[in-house]
């Protein structure tokens, strides 16, 4: 009934692939899995208008080569199925994977806050219209303003800028200090400050950050605050992303100790639960290096490779640094929490507005009273705003991890016959 | 240590029968204290299904007066409590069932209930996802479904003035005066207990246990199922007083998503959801609605019931503790019977004649002859 492997990999972003080409040579058998059609994660999210780095397809090929490694595209981890094996789901069927060694590399999604307007049609996050561009969404002529925190804002310009839109401003939250002091110091990067200086765009404002998207049936302009002046600028698109969160909960789930929001691990990339690694941007934001280096190392350890993984310590320590600086210049301002107006949507699935959630005295009591986080998308958006709006922890994650079907579901009636007594019917409803 | 005289009544607990006890103490002219802890208790949990159980006459008596209650209360809740008088449909697979489902129907209607029998054909024009083989359905009419988080809210928030809510901790009952965690004393005319399955941890001796259920809730697939539908198996298939089980319970919501439950388990007290336990009670609920497969599940989850031995609440003076009051014991059906339980409470607690008879519930029952202490 069940399938087993010797490594499991979740994710196959950079640090997912890399760890899987760094455990093939042992020749253990390797399944990865990611949620898309194909490897590359995020950042090397694949489409009809994404044109991906050598580096991107020469490791596409080479996992191809490897008759060890197995690839589940399309497919999501759904539950914890006993100890050691996972219920999955793909478009076709929902089934049991067990494992030796796990090694999660399951990324990290968009921070997005609310702000007034942020729910019109022509508002996305800045990550979200680079994979909407990649995926075939025409921009070609229309108006752009990007706003938000970070280096994802100048590569979603590019991306955007590439395919004909004309991009009307780039507004940075971060000072122009911070963005000086990070700007200076990427000397030590050479291939990031060419990077940067061949993404860097004209119209980019430090200091600068969204007050409202306006519009009545859909995006018509935005209100930035720059510096202390407030500029409206007409448009017909917005990309907003303040950061990234780390995908922790399927790493929660199994019991994994998390730090800082992100899994916790040690030299080996390993995770504070016996055979169970962690790579890339799950263990805290860091960009593609960081995550090739983290999970080639992961890949490794994992399969008893320890000197081949020791061997990238020093790689995977200058891509730290390049983390660390950029995480403490983009650090976000307290004064976005601010945005959001009584009225403002906070939880776009349930249609739940700022005023109906403030004064809660936590996200159970907010969700309970509200419906906000109940939707489809699990809290996943309006969760983690809220954990930057009022500090509110999100309580420890319950299956399904991702929407599924309940036939699906019903698959953990396999899992574990050993664990479960004889049933008979209930006494009583509700 | 400080003490003052909180109130009249100290309700600990803010759950639907303390909410209920708060809001029908004030409406008799009394100050009410009620505190909570913030722990998770069944309200907030369960399926919020307003339903008739007529397993024993008190069952019957206590249900059919609360369903009544909630009806007459019904025009005054706001939308947030998702109100619905939608009926429930229990269902007959086999002529076993069928037979059950006739008795319960000459039961109900001869309290006047309204309810009626659906034939084979009648029930695949009222609910057409059902498999096609079932031999019928007791449908009652008057059975609904609410969304007690927001009901005991609004239950609480219904008198500011004689209401008064505290987020506290209770670590000991002392009479009619309870200690909270920060040290503080609190002194009332009367104390009552409505904390579900926290009970035990202040009376010890009070015979209530956890029973652990699951439950799982789809995303919207609006106008598949209108009525709650319930299995009637349980009637016929071997009584299993202490074993985990499954039942099929469907309930759709005004959202268009829908409930799916019920489980129960005596031996856990571990808020994990257990996959083995949600599939079985998934697989009852697939075995009734075989197109449930497809749709997409988004949320699970567990809550405690809190049960008494016979399966009926504990609701009177508390025999061996002068002061304290007990609500407690309701087990899967505090929200339908909180009206009830109210009424029952605050007729004992003021010495009026009570609208049902008070020995069914009385906690006495667990405690032999011993009176007050």
């Amino acid at each position: 009934m069940s399938d087993a492997v010797d490594l499991l990999i979740i994710g196959a972003g950079p640090a997912g692939m890399a760890a899987a080409l760094a455990a093939a040579p042992s020749g253990a058998r390797i399944a990865l899995l990611d949620d898309n059609p194909l490897p590359g994660g995020q950042i090397w999210r694949d489409g009809p208008h994404a044109e991906l780095p050598p580096k991107a397809r020469e490791m596409r090929a080479r996992l191809d080569a490897c008759a060890n490694v197995r690839r589940h595209a399309g497919c999501k981890v759904i539950a914890l199925a006993g100890p050691k094996r996972l219920l999955l789901e793909d478009a076709e069927r929902g089934w049991l994977l067990a494992y030796d060694k796990l090694i999660l590399c399951t990324g990290a999604r968009e921070l997005l806050l609310p702000f007034p307007g942020w729910t019109l049609p022509g508002v996305t996050g800045a990550g979200g219209l680079q994979a909407l561009i990649k995926g075939g969404l025409p921009v070609d002529g229309e108006r752009l303003v990007i706003a938000g925190s970070g280096p994802l804002l100048l590569a979603s310009a590019a991306t955007a800028k590439a395919r004909g839109a004309r991009l009307g401003r780039i507004a940075e939250q971060a000072s122009l200090g911070a963005v000086g002091r990070f700007a200076s110091a990427l000397w030590a990067w050479p291939n990031k400050a060419w990077q940067a200086l061949e993404l860097f765009d004209a119209t980019y404002r430090t200091g600068s950050h969204v007050l409202a998207a306006l519009g009545s049936e859909r995006l018509e302009g935005v209100r930035l605050q720059v510096g202390k002046r407030v500029e409206e600028i007409a448009c017909e698109r917005l990309a907003c992303g303040f950061g990234l969160v780390p995908n922790t909960q399927i790493g929660e789930a199994l019991g994994c100790a998390l730090s800082d929001g992100a899994i916790r691990v040690d030299a080996w990339q390993a995770s504070s639960l016996a055979d169970h690694y962690a790579a890339g941007e799950c263990t805290g934001f860091g960009g593609s290096e960081l995550a090739l280096a983290e999970g080639a190392i992961a890949g490794h350890a994992a399969v008893g490779m320890l000197a081949e993984a020791r061997a990238l310590w020093p790689q995977r320590q200058r891509w730290q640094g390049f983390a660390d600086h950029l995480n403490r210049a983009f650090a976000l301002d307290p004064a976005l929490r601010r945005l959001a107006q009584p009225d403002t949507l906070v939880c776009r699935c349930e249609d739940v507005p700022l005023s109906a959630i403030g004064g809660r005295r936590g996200w159970t009591e907010a969700k309970l009273s509200s419906r906000c986080g109940m939707g489809a998308c699990q809290g996943r958006v309006c969760g983690s705003a809220a954990q930057f709006l009022f500090g509110w922890q999100p309580p420890a994650p319950r299956p399904p991890f991702s929407p599924a079907r309940i036939s699906t579901l019903a698959k953990l009636a396999d899992a574990a016959e050993s664990q479960a007594p004889d049933l008979s019917s209930a006494r009583t409803p509700g | 240590m400080s003490e003052g005289r909180a109130a009249d009544v100290i309700v600990i607990g803010a759950g639907i029968v303390g909410a209920y006890c708060a809001h029908a103490l004030a409406r008799r002219g009394l100050d009410v204290q009620v505190l909570d802890a913030g722990l998770p208790g069944a309200t907030a949990a369960g399926m919020g299904h307003l339903l008739v159980l007529d397993d024993n006459p008190a069952e019957l008596a206590l249900s059919e007066y609360s369903l009544q209650r909630w009806r007459d209360l019904a025009p005054e809740l706001p939308e947030g409590c998702a109100y619905r008088s939608n009926g429930t449909l229990w269902l007959a697979e086999n002529p076993e069932e069928l037979a059950v489902a006739e008795a319960k129907h000459a039961v109900l209607s001869a309290r006047g209930l309204a309810c009626e029998m659906l034939g084979a054909q009648a029930l695949r024009e009222t609910e057409p996802e059902l498999r096609d083989d079932l031999l019928g359905a007791l449908k009652v009419t008057g059975d609904g479904i609410i969304y007690a988080p927001n009901t005991a809210r609004w239950l609480l928030e219904s008198d500011p003035a004689r209401i008064r809510r505290q987020r506290a901790e209770v670590v000991e009952i002392d009479g009619n005066r309870v200690r909270l965690a920060d040290g503080t004393w609190l002194a009332a005319q009367a104390v009552l207990l409505a904390n579900g399955v926290q009970a035990g941890t202040l009376c010890p001796e009070l015979p209530i246990v956890p029973k652990k259920g699951h439950l799982l809730i789809t995303d919207r697939y609006p106008g598949k199922v209108r009525h709650t539908l319930v299995e009637l198996g349980y009637v016929t298939s071997a009584h299993n007083a202490t074993g985990p089980s499954a039942a099929c319970n469907i309930q759709p919501r005004p959202t268009g998503q829908l409930f799916i439950g019920a489980s129960r388990q005596f031996d856990s007290v571990d808020p994990a959801v257990e996959g083995w336990m949600l599939a079985k009670m998934l697989g009852r609920a697939l075995h009734y609605m075989p197109g449930l497969g497809d749709l997409n599940a988004i949320r699970s989850w567990t809550g405690f019931r809190a049960a008494s031995p016979d399966g009926l609440p504990l609701v009177g003076e508390h025999p061996q503790r002068a002061g304290v009051w007990l609500a407690v014991g309701h087990e899967g059906l505090g929200v339908t019977t909180a009206p009830g339980t109210a009424d029952l409470l605050v007729a004992q607690l003021l010495g009026e004649t009570s609208p049902l008879a008070p020995q069914d519930y009385s906690p006495q029952r667990f405690f032999g002859d011993t009176a007050h202490a």
